[in-house]
């Protein structure tokens, strides 16, 4: 099938402002995103930039907006849109450095201000520190992030202030938060109890849908909101 | 241009480079460097388990796990690295625990483990629970838990710096050359130690389960300095690639019970020709082997280049049940729906994403896949680069994980020890690298250090010729995975080299569009083909050179393994006119070679 993919331009180097280029190419119905991407880029301009690793929906390069969505470029087929017409641009609320490519820096310090990693100060035992599967299965939902900032930065909350720490932070410190075994549940709960922590949710569930690793985002925050209300983990 | 200096630099944040950095960093001023936000980095994509003789699900020992990958390895790898592995195992399997990995959990809360291909009950023959798991993301959750420790211990990251170059003086590492792909300016890290942990290079072929960033950039760049690359005609092609598009499907899949299912329905893995006692669960390279000749012989499905991986709970339970399989508790192995949806989600989420099947309602149209490097940068177990036959050590050069070369996988990896090989080698590079720097001083800096980097760069940017990258890089991928693929012939290899040398020089004449500086990607991957290139005719010479079959390196013209002329790993330079080999011996302990049966 004939598609067009129309793509968000944007050189610092020579443009004043941005537009968008229009490619027209043969697809398959299975061809993702990113393939189209490829294909504009490695036949018809080489200077079409845009963030890509994996190909397949777990490292996390490739979010952006595709018709309007946020999505992974490589998890998203040609047949899941429906339509000949496919536009991309930069996914929202971060400073856009050239074309598809926005500066994260601000999103990875979202990250780091919960204390993103496993907090346990007691002597590990000789072998693995026992935890039942039940209290695993727990967290298991928010271990999945790949941390490509889908949602975050499909929040308007986080567009209207970006000192918002974002849903993906949140899950980040939901994943140690309910982890049986982390002792650093109070602290990140402080960090969260914040003006600009989980109150800036207000569950408009756009996180839950851009989620390509389809993780209950509201939900985890909610649950974040309960612990921090109650003073307690369950 | 700007210089820094640190004691240690990392390149590459993978699992290797993480842990070396972790590491290292404890006792040196450590940076690490990655063209990639470190998260993004391809040890995210391992998926179904790292290999430890925990005994958590069953008996197993230590012992076992290396004889396993003695023979996995075809006898190829060396036997003093492979014991220092899979003793580290159990150990560090621990470590990351305590790092906070979420490892899937046994009844009884210890760490959940898994059988995979090759690795058995030296005693009964039958597979053991070896491979511990977190679902099927052990990859994903070794990288988050890495990256997430090196933010607690304040690791310094160059994050979107692609290494360009590395500085020698005097015959040891003074540091090396970047480019930051923000900017693109130059900037020059003086080290006292560097730590190449820059991943693997299954960009040269076609079908590939490997990121767009595993470019072998390591190892490209140590060829250029005259240090040999290691057994680079092993390369592993994995059993069950998504057919067409290559994505990886664990093995983890038919360690839970799947099977390979040809077009007349056989479960062709028990044909007395394969792996008829481990059947599906033999070493990759033979099941990758087995798929190409029944496909070869018109059993593939409907006939096309496919054959179907089957794990619907009735196919698991059958064969399960004609297996004698049993549970650690004796009882008969059974699994439901939701096992499979509890123990393979995000299997199950590619094949609907990419395939629109479910698993657990239709089998999955899988082929072999390019995956894994056994070969590149030759070290030692204590992770520094080695560069001749009598392996003399670089002074402040070092490598781990799929960049380097041990060998502990020698001539074909088995599934799990790869997530072990980054972490156990890439904590020893750490450690020593580290060691080093606090007994030597910096090298001086030469006058110009970026200068030849410079000069490459504007090679590609300057070029004014009429081909475009994607072209040249689709043709080698294309003639790779037709002539250096699962089965090899003296013909094939021949105009693989040819064709190689080829696109090398049409190389020499490409033109960009991109003239700018800001994120040039298109810069970048002019570059990294580069680096695929080279990288190609080695790995098409070296395979070419060794007239016989062993592990992954499999030819229809010379079909059994010959120690007697063979048992030697080979030594590939890169040098103006072509390549020249050289070979070394192997390092045996106690494991004589002998017939590979599954």
């Amino acid at each position: 099938m004939q598609v067009t993919l129309k793509i968000f331009r944007y050189d610092p180097e020579k443009d004043k402002k941005p537009h968008y280029d229009a490619f027209k190419m043969e697809a398959e119905p299975t061809d993702r995103v990113l393939d189209l991407l490829e294909k504009a880029k490695g036949y018809q301009d080489g200077t079409i930039s845009f963030r890509r690793s994996c190909a397949h929906g777990v490292c996390g390069s490739d979010a952006m907006r595709i018709n309007g969505m946020n999505r992974l470029a490589c998890k998203t087929l040609v047949q899941d849109l429906g339509v000949n017409k496919i536009t991309v641009e930069p996914i929202l609320g971060l400073p856009i450095l050239k074309d598809l490519i926005v500066d994260m820096e601000p999103f990875f310090d979202n990250y780091r201000a919960v204390t993103p990693y496993f907090i346990n100060d007691e002597p590990a035992p000789a072998k693995e520190r026992l935890q039942s599967p039940e209290d695993r299965e727990r967290f298991d939902d928010t271990t999945k992030c790949i941390l490509c900032g889908a949602c975050t930065t499909s929040c308007p909350s986080f567009w209207a202030n970006d000192q918002y720490l974002g849903p993906s932070a949140i899950v980040n410190a939901h994943r140690f938060i309910f982890d049986s075994r982390d002792k650093g549940a109070a602290e990140r709960l402080a960090v969260l109890n914040d003006l600009f922590g989980v109150y800036r949710c207000h569950t408009i569930f756009n996180c839950t849908l851009a989620c390509p690793r389809e993780i209950q985002i509201t939900q985890a925050i909610g649950e974040v909101k309960k612990a921090i209300a109650t003073g307690k983990l369950d | 241009m700007k210089t820094h200096q640190f004691e240690v630099i990392v390149v590459g944040a993978g699992g290797a480079g993480l842990m070396a950095g972790l590491y290292a960093s404890k006792t040196a001023k450590t940076a690490v460097i990655s063209k990639l936000y470190p998260t993004r980095s391809h040890t995210g994509a391992a998926q179904g388990g790292i290999g430890a003789a925990l005994g958590n699900e069953e008996e197993d020992r230590t012992e076992w796990h290396t004889y396993d990958t003695v023979k996995g390895s075809d006898y190829l790898g060396d036997q003093d690295a492979i014991e220092f592995m899979c003793e580290e195992a159990p150990g560090i399997v621990y470590e990351l625990e305590h790092m906070g990995l979420p490892f899937s959990r046994t009844a009884e809360g210890r760490i959940a483990q898994r059988p995979f291909g090759g690795h058995t009950n030296n005693e009964t023959g039958v597979p053991v629970r070896r491979a511990c798991y977190a679902a099927d993301r052990t990859g994903h959750m070794i990288l988050q838990t890495l990256y997430q420790q090196c933010v607690k211990n304040n690791v310094t990251f160059f994050d979107e710096f692609q290494v360009l170059d590395m500085i020698v003086v005097n015959g040891k590492a003074a540091g090396v050359v970047t480019i930051e792909l923000a900017t693109g300016e130059l900037h020059v890290f003086h080290a006292k130690a560097v730590i190449f942990a820059t991943g693997g290079y299954g960009r040269v072929w076609e079908i590939t389960t490997n990121a767009y960033a595993n470019t072998g950039d390591g190892i490209a760049i140590t060829l250029r300095h005259g240090i040999p690359a290691e057994d680079m005609e092993f390369f592993q092609f994995h059993p069950t690639g998504i057919y067409k598009m290559g994505i990886l499907i664990t093995e983890g899949v038919r360690g839970e019970g799947g099977v390979l299912i040809n077009d007349k329905g056989e479960r062709f893995m028990a044909k007395e020709e394969y792996a008829p006692h481990v059947k599906d669960l033999a070493s990759r390279d033979v099941v990758s082997r087995a798929m190409y000749l029944e496909m070869k012989n018109g059993l593939g499905i409907g006939g096309k280049r496919y054959l179907y991986l089957d794990v619907r709970p009735e196919t698991v339970n059958k064969y399960a049940a004609l297996d004698g399989r049993t549970n650690p508790d004796g009882t008969p192995y059974t699994v439901t729906a939701d096992d499979i949806l509890s123990r393979l989600p995000d299997i199950i989420d590619f094949c609907k994403t990419y395939l629109g099947v479910d698993p657990v309602v239709d089998p999955m149209p899988v082929q072999p896949t390019a995956h894994y490097a056994m070969g590149g940068i030759p070290t030692n177990v204590k992770g520094e680069v080695v560069i001749d036959k009598k392996n003399t050590v670089m002074p402040g050069v070092y490598a781990a994980g799929e960049t380097s070369c041990v060998s502990v996988h020698g001539s074909n990896r088995l599934g799990t020890n790869s997530l072990l090989d980054l972490v156990v080698f890439g904590k020893q590079a750490g450690v020593n690298a580290a060691e080093y720097a606090r007994g030597t001083d910096f090298q001086p800096l030469p006058a110009d250090p970026a200068g030849p980097a410079r000069e490459q760069l504007a090679r590609l940017r300057n070029s004014s010729g009429a081909e475009r990258i994607s072209t040249i890089g689709t043709e080698m991928k294309a003639v790779m995975f037709d002539h250096v693929g699962v089965f090899r012939t003296e013909a094939g290899m021949t105009e693989a080299v040819e064709k190689i040398r080829e696109l090398k020089e049409r190389f020499k004449h490409i033109r960009l569009d991109d003239r700018g500086t800001v994120f040039n990607m298109e810069l970048l991957n002019a570059w990294e083909l580069g680096n695929l290139l080279d990288i190609a005719e080695v790995t098409a010479v070296s395979a070419l050179t060794r007239r016989e079959s062993r592990g992954a390196h499999a030819r229809d013209d010379y079909p059994e393994r010959n120690d007697k002329k063979w048992m030697k790993h080979t030594l590939a330079w890169l040098q103006e006119d072509g390549v020249k080999l050289d070979y070394k011996p192997v390092t045996f302990t106690k494991y004589e070679p002998k017939v590979r049966v599954y």
